[in-house]
């Protein structure tokens, strides 16, 4: 289980970055944290013929406020995102989630721009950044573009970037007052992917008895992190009862319909989806009411 | 930098604590470098793909899979093997002395990984709970201690080490 | 007073290295100029070779050699059938490398030796076969009807073996009963997984002429006598190392076909050869175990007592039967377990099919009986409206029925007999451990009025240990203090070096720390077979027990002449031996040593040279210049040890999730000789149990791919799925070997898939869930709650 050959890239700056993309085409592969990418080099599943390590790009790094959000850059450790003040305070949903990333010694090596790119279905990340309907800033030599989470996330391990673009930074936005959120997942064991997650948002209405908005997203049912938008508009109005978060949960029972695969069939993604959304929109709901942010 | 058309690549970095600098092929991961260019065969191997955890090193502190990342990586970083754990024979780490009183080991393989994420996570929390201890080791595999007594002495090392500092 | 070594709970002699990064396993061993081995492995479950072209891959840069079945000269043979039994009529054996047909996907076919182990992969993608594919043969249900495809078209069939046995008279039993109770119960394919992979390091030293070969194996010197004897060299030609070796549970013991491929290749190269097999490799290369498909029935009276037993099982031999049909032979023979069962007919059919060959994994067929026994338990429990202890209590063969006989031949060709236990005793020790019917009475209808769905299970369980045929010992006092032990018997992590030293310690009454054990090595000791079926400390146990009491015996008749003494008036204790009463006239074991050696050698002792009290030669007739002595043991039949295991299981029905509250283990063991070795080993059995209860599985396609050959889907548990786990013991001495002790390594891995079913059926009883099938995942109990096919 050892990698093929590639010629190894180390660009100091974003712009080298980029010309080299733009060169090297679908030739390259970006070296993130690794974590996902190299054990399919380990495994000569991919064998690019080069690889570029994004890791001394400095302009990559960092957590900081932008537009009423919290902007993330691409080469930021899942661990750093795990332990900031500020993306507890601001994006409590992400907090949560990351917490969910693999293992410890995982997180401290595995990127934000990493997991967004790779776009693995079952991955919590590109969940967060759908539940909260983020952005994704994409650059290139021919410039710069945003794409929404919605867009962005097309297929298994595909995404709406051109291979000559980079994932520079990601963009979640701040929850609206009285908004909580919660995330739950079902793993076989601690620390792997999930069989069912759930991302969920539920924002009440002036007086706190009924739902304004709820969103709800699911990783590990589709080929890409998926919204439930019927089961989100039939809460619209709906009234702050545990009658609500049930008949929630059938509905997305209904509106899924989630693959099988060797540790989970599709009854028991569809059948536990409801359960979590169920659970996940009591939670995110007494979240909002105490609001505690979450 | 090439020999036999293969690209070769000057790194440096520090291995505990003594520098350290080679020519290595782009594709050498940093475990293989480790256990065959050094001779620190403490760090062992078990998957290569990032789950097992055996493998598992600090980089810059952090606990990281030496399986999942190349050595040329580590160019230029702060590398701290289980070989680097005591600071003499004599004088076993608290984490070592610890293991070894509760039987927290019995192969011996995973051991060196175990110890290691365990610097780094007590290092960050001094007082754990059972809870957490369990969780913090949850991403490193033991085939043969059902796990119970490497908790023990993990717990025993934070008090160990709380006395200390 | 003698000071107490044997039963203390001792620090292992092992630790300090293995902590510090200083171990030695097998790829940590890198010598100078040596080549790394790669295979191409059969990329199907049965197919034929038509063609192989590896001339590309022979032509890169860094390759030394391709080899196909036509090159390995030697190992061009058969692999050995290890272990023939005479109801495995059609016994089949793989090549080393195929010669023309693969019968698993993993099968080796090219080996690849190179200047690294990255070149040597490099050299396998140039290589191109032209495969013929051939119809794969994977449920073994489908594999005995009649017109089912063959695995090896030349035997005629897929049956291996068919077993018979019978005790008593079933027919009439069964005829005669109030109650007969079916169950159709399937335990699933699994591997011992050791988190150390496989490797083999060879290096032909032309000097001295040896062939010293480092191996993972659990059996060192059978490895050697195999080498030896397909290479055409003497014995001590060939010098088996199995170092420091990071677990095995049986999957390191076989002849494989790369330990013998990687010897002939550092041979026929004339450079040391390394292989270190890697996880994939490892999960289509290395030997699995478990599944079995069982038909059983029990027979009782209106008060639940056992009337008879039957079963028919078949038996997943997967494609080749190497170590023959060892597996099924223990699950027949253990099924009855810790009960009466006066009349029982078990029958096997062992069946080819096309996936990893099958040998034992820590339990070795044990897990699979005590499965269907204990599930058939509980059903008579249920039906009768028992409860599920009292049916046991009625069922246990008494403390005063041992030695009891089964009735059956077991795997070592003994009798199939007990030779003591208290299972009454086991039981109540475990119920009160568990505080069992104020959980049952209270705290369980407690938390079930608040809509938590617990459960409480018990399982009991024997375990056939310690069987021969024998072990050896060589124990020596050295001039200089120091003991020298050597056995056969490598370890994966059971503290041989720890324990042995205890009984020598013991013995001699000496620091256990001047104690040094060496096993594993056969240039240290020849004879013997190695690590399994937890024998290590019966078995070389009573061996360097019985050695270490020659070598006292020894020292006791040398003091007693030296200080014109009765023997029988002298006392060892202390590290030394001296006469009752005067202390000071005496010696310690170094000065012994040095008596018995009329040499003295430089530095080394401190007894002056005095003219000896007899007349003739130095060292006389009779007399070895040394106190050592190498002693032998060999079991008479297996030593039976047993236990109890008790657990309160949540199940939450919405997700299939499982939680275990509490987990208790009573064990006996017979006479403890470390309680800590004995504690560690018993907690990792019991997680490899919960492994194979609910997290553990291999699965195959129809076309004979494994589909889960990975960490990220062969989910081995954590820290976080394992509890803490209560143990206790009692102890019924072994009456068979002088130590009084019985086996303890396969122990918790035994009762967990049967404990695990019956707490998660008594949690979802309002569910009337029915557990045939292990292990379970959350996605089964889901379908068991929703009654989905």
């Amino acid at each position: 289980m050892k990698p093929a050959r590639f010629v190894y890239h180390a660009p100091t700056t974003l712009e080298a970055t980029v010309q080299l993309l733009a060169e090297l085409n679908v030739e390259a592969k970006l070296l993130a944290g690794g974590q996902s990418l190299i054990p399919m080099l380990n495994m000569r599943l991919v064998r690019p013929g080069h690889l570029i390590d994004l890791q001394h790009v400095s302009e990559l790094a960092g957590i900081h406020e932008r537009d009423g959000g919290i902007a993330i850059g691409a080469m930021t450790r899942q661990r750093q995102v795990e332990r900031s003040p500020l993306v507890a305070e601001r994006i409590p949903l992400l907090a949560e989630a990351v917490r969910h990333v693999g293992h410890l010694p995982i997180r401290t090596r595995g990127t934000i721009g990493g997991s967004i790119a790779h776009a693995d279905p079952a991955a919590e990340l590109p969940g967060v950044l759908l539940a909260l309907d983020g952005t994704v800033h994409l650059v290139s030599v021919k410039g710069e573009r945003t794409v929404a989470a919605r867009d962005f996330f097309v297929d298994i391990l595909t995404t709406a970037a051109e291979p000559d673009e980079l994932v520079r930074e990601v963009w979640f936005p701040r929850l609206p007052e009285r908004s909580g959120s919660a995330w739950l997942e079902v793993a076989r064991r601690h620390g792997d992917y999930a069989l069912v997650g759930i991302g969920a948002v539920v924002t009440l209405a002036d007086d706190g008895q009924a739902v304004a908005e709820a969103r709800l997203c699911f990783i590990s049912v589709a080929a890409r992190p998926v919204r439930a938008t019927q089961v989100e508009a039939a809460l619209r109005g709906a009234p702050v009862t545990p009658a609500t978060w049930r008949q929630a949960g059938a509905l997305v029972q209904e509106e899924l319909d989630p693959p099988a695969d060797l540790h989970a069939s599709a009854h028991y993604r569809r059948y536990v989806a409801g359960v979590l959304a169920e659970r996940a929109l009591e939670l995110a709901a007494r979240r909002a009411q105490e609001g505690a942010g979450r | 930098m090439s020999t036999n058309g293969v690209e070769r690549k000057r790194i440096r970095l520090t291995v505990n604590g003594a520098p350290v600098e080679r020519e290595v092929e782009a594709r050498l991961l940093l475990s293989d470098f480790l256990r065959h260019e050094l001779g620190l065969t403490g760090t062992h191997v078990g998957c290569e793909h990032g789950v097992c955890g055996a493998c598992t090193v600090l980089v810059d502190g952090e606990p990281a899979r030496s399986c999942l990342m190349f050595a040329i990586q580590a160019d230029g970083h702060i590398v701290e093997t289980v070989e680097g754990l005591a600071a003499s024979d004599d004088a076993l780490h608290p984490l070592q002395r610890a293991f070894w009183e509760k039987h927290g080991l019995q192969c011996g393989y995973c051991t060196p990984g175990m110890l290691m994420v365990l610097k780094a996570f007590l290092a960050e929390n001094p007082n754990p709970t059972e809870g957490e201890v369990r969780e913090a080791i949850s991403g490193n595999l033991c085939r043969c201690t059902g796990y119970q007594n490497i908790v023990e002495a993990a717990l025993e090392a934070a008090r160990l080490l709380r006395q200390h500092s | 007073m003698p000071t107490r070594i044997f039963g203390e709970p001792i620090k292992r002699a092992e630790d300090p290295r293995l902590l510090t990064g200083r171990g030695r396993f097998v790829d940590d061993i890198d010598l100078p100029g040596q080549l790394h081995v790669a295979f191409l492995r059969s990329p199907h479950a049965h197919a034929r070779a038509r063609s192989i072209d590896a001339s590309a891959a022979r032509a890169m840069d860094g390759v030394v050699a391709v080899w196909t079945y036509a090159d390995i000269g030697p190992c061009q043979r058969r692999m050995p059938l290890l272990i023939p039994h005479p109801d495995l009529t059609h016994p089949y054996t793989r090549f080393a490398l195929a010669r023309d047909e693969v019968n698993h996907v993993g099968e080796p076919v090219v080996m690849v030796i190179a200047e690294s182990r990255y070149l040597a992969e490099d050299a396998l993608e140039a290589i191109v076969v032209d495969w013929e594919e051939l119809p794969p043969v994977v449920d073994i249900e489908a594999a005995v009807r009649p017109d089912a495809p063959l695995v090896h078209e030349e035997l005629g069939t897929n049956v291996a073996a068919h077993y018979v046995g019978i005790v008593g008279d079933p027919d009439r039993a069964f005829a005669a009963a109030a109650h007969v109770f079916r169950e159709r119960l399937v335990i699933e394919r699994s591997a011992s997984m050791p988190i150390e992979p496989r490797a083999v390091l060879a290096s032909w030293d032309d000097t001295s002429g040896v062939l010293h070969v480092w191996d993972t194996t659990q059996a060192p010197i059978v490895i050697r006598n195999a080498l030896a004897a397909l290479f055409g060299l003497a014995p001590t030609q060939v010098h088996v190392v199995a170092p420091d070796v990071g677990g095995g549970f049986g999957g390191k013991i076989m002849v494989y076909p790369e330990e013998v491929l990687v010897p002939y290749a550092a041979l026929a190269l004339r450079r040391p050869v390394k292989w270190t097999e890697d996880r994939f490799e490892h999960f289509v290369g290395t030997n699995h175990e478990r599944l079995q498909i069982h038909d059983a029935e029990i027979a009782v009276d209106t008060e639940g007592r056992i009337l008879g037993v039957r079963d028919r099982f078949l038996h997943d031999a997967g494609a080749y039967t190497p170590y023959g049909i060892i597996v099924p032979i223990i699950t027949a023979c253990q099924l009855p377990g810790p009960y009466k069962v006066a009349n029982y007919h078990v029958e096997f059919r062992a069946v080819y099919s096309n996936t990893v060959p099958v040998s034992p994994y820590r339990g070795a067929g044990r897990p699979h009986a005590c499965f269907v026994m204990e599930r058939l338990m509980d059903r008579v429990a249920d039906e009768l409206g028992l409860d599920r202890a009292e049916v046991r209590q009625r069922n246990f063969i008494q403390p005063d029925e041992f030695p009891y006989d089964v009735g059956l031949i077991f795997q070592d060709g003994a009798p199939t007999r007990y030779d003591s236990g208290n299972y009454p005793a086991m039981l109540d020790r475990l119920l009160q451990e568990m505080d069992y019917h104020r959980l049952a009475s209270e705290e369980l209808p407690r938390l079930r009025a608040e809509g938590r769905y617990v459960g409480l299970g018990i399982a009991c369980y024997v375990e056939g240990t310690g069987i021969g045929p024998y072990e050896g010992a060589h124990v020596r006092v050295e001039p200089t203090g120091h003991v020298y032990v050597a056995t056969g018997m490598p370890q994966q992590g059971q503290a041989h070096r720890t324990v042995l030293a205890q009984i020598v310690a013991e013995e001699l009454q000496v620091p256990v720390e001047t104690v040094h054990v060496i096993e594993g090595d056969t240039a240290h000791f020849e004879f013997g077979s190695g690590t399994y079926a937890s024998r290590s400390a019966v078995v070389a146990g009573s061996a360097v027990s019985l050695a270490a009491r020659s070598v006292r015996e020894q020292g006791l008749r040398l003091a007693a002449e030296e200080l014109e003494v009765d023997p029988a008036d002298l006392l060892v204790e202390d590290g030394r031996v001296f006469v009752r009463g005067a202390p000071e006239r005496g010696f310690t074991w170094a000065q012994l040593a040095q008596l018995a050696n009329p040499l003295r050698y430089a530095y080394a002792g401190d007894l002056a040279v005095r003219p000896r009290p007899w007349s003739g030669p130095a060292l006389p007739p009779g007399r070895q210049p040394a106190l050592e002595a190498t002693e032998y043991y060999s079991p008479p039949h297996a030593t039976w040890a047993s236990g109890a295991v008790g657990a309160v299981i949540e199940v939450d029905p919405a997700t299939g999730l499982l939680q275990f509250h509490r987990l208790w283990v009573v064990h006996d063991c017979g006479k403890v000789i470390n309680p800590m070795v004995v504690e560690g080993q018993i907690h990792g059995g019991i997680a490899q149990g919960i492994g194979g209860a609910f997290y553990e599985r291999l699965h195959y396609d129809q076309n004979g791919q494994l589909l889960n050959a990975s960490f990220m889907d062969f989910l081995i548990p954590t820290a976080m799925e394992i509890p803490r786990i209560e143990v206790s013991h009692i102890e019924t001495p072994s009456p068979l070997n002088p130590l009084g002790v019985k086996g303890v390594g396969e122990a918790g891995a035994i009762p967990l898939p049967a404990l695990v079913a019956a707490a998660v059926e008594d949690a979802l009883r309002p569910f009337q869930v029915h557990v045939t099938h292990m292990p379970l995942s959350p996605d089964e109990l889901l379908r068991l709650i929703h009654r989905e096919a």
